[in-house]
């Protein structure tokens, strides 16, 4: 069933990484973030990874660590998908950025900062990108009341 | 082959006489205008959504917006005067609809196109604009999602009597 890039791929990446699981056909990793940015050169360098395709997170409101961040990388000679996934807490939602691995990293890790307010460090320009200046939270967390209006232009009373 | 060509009818110059047909008119001034006004609508199109699909097909030709004097889109706010917002605006939109409608020169009429100009429709969350009659007001409501053309036509027609029953001050006591 697995490829056989993925049992080379866990044999190379377990010690680091835990044990993985295959979903839907796409090996999945967990790691600390500290694990990441190394895991993620291997994938590149070693094992032919080489486009980056999203980097989000999800809100898991009320655990500890809070955000879990979850990449996609895909390999154009393999033709295969693996996943990472790392949590990070509240207190301080920081991750190493991707920037010096993939170009493409820095829009995305910008978008991920709109939204959940994750800090990428080492990505130098982490403004809003589909939000505005000014914006005020991060819409994607859980805890963002939805009915919440941030007009840019005053009401017409 | 100049035969077909050659007028069967004689023109005759008009005969300025008494008996002469509909050489005068009389008219109050704003409802002469206002017929006027209400057939040259230019509008300009402020399309952000899917709507848009819906405004192509009725400015095409099975439906022909240009029945009604409203089928010639101005890209300049300057030279319009029908704002049409057909679509979602966002808040961070929304000094850009602002700001053209700021641009164009009186008289002008908005039109909200499908249910998100008109209230945001479905969408209440942190980026969507709750209804451009927020910021800008408006003439003309279309709801729907999208709406058929024969609801877009009907708002043209209403916006038209709109345009035809108001007073056009073009004419001052200061001229």
């Amino acid at each position: 069933m697995a490829d056989p890039i993925f049992s080379t791929l866990q044999q190379a990446l377990v010690p680091a990484a835990g044990p993985a699981t295959l979903a839907h056909g796409i090996l999945v990793f967990m790691l600390t973030p500290a694990e990441l940015q190394p895991a993620v050169r291997r994938l590149r360098d070693e094992f032919g990874f080489d486009l980056f395709l999203d980097v989000t997170a999800v809100d898991w409101l009320g655990q500890s660590p809070r955000f879990e961040l979850v990449y996609h990388f895909y390999s154009t000679t393999h033709k295969q998908r693996v996943r990472l996934k790392a949590r990070v807490d509240e207190g301080d939602p920081t991750v190493d950025s991707l920037v010096p691995l993939y170009g493409s990293a820095a829009f995305m890790e910008r978008e991920c900062h709109d939204m959940y307010g994750i800090v990428f460090r080492g990505n130098s320009d982490l403004r809003p990108i589909l939000l505005y200046e000014g914006f005020v939270g991060h819409p994607l967390r859980k805890d963002y009341p939805k009915q919440r209006e941030q007009p840019l232009v005053p009401y017409r009373s | 082959m100049s035969a077909m060509y050659a007028r069967t009818v004689p023109i005759v110059p008009a005969a300025h006489g008494k008996d002469a047909a509909f050489e005068y008119l009389t008219t109050r001034k704003d409802e002469l205008i206002g017929w006027a006004r209400k057939f040259s609508i230019f509008p300009y199109p402020f399309v952000t959504a899917c709507c848009a699909m819906e405004f192509m097909a009725v400015s095409a030709s099975p439906y022909d917006t240009d029945r009604f004097g409203a089928a010639l889109p101005r890209f300049s706010p300057r030279q319009a005067d029908l704002l049409m917002v057909v679509g979602t605006v966002t808040h961070k939109q929304a000094p850009i609809l602002l700001k053209v409608y700021e641009q164009m020169c009186e008289p002008k009429w908005v039109m909200a196109f499908g249910v998100c100009a008109t209230s945001g429709g479905f969408y209440q969350n942190y980026a969507a604009l709750p209804g451009i009659d927020r910021i800008i007001p408006v003439d003309i409501y279309i709801p729907g999602c999208p709406p058929r053309p024969e609801m877009v036509i009907d708002g043209i027609m209403q916006l038209q009597e709109k345009i035809a029953g108001s007073r056009h001050p073009i004419i001052t006591d200061r001229f």
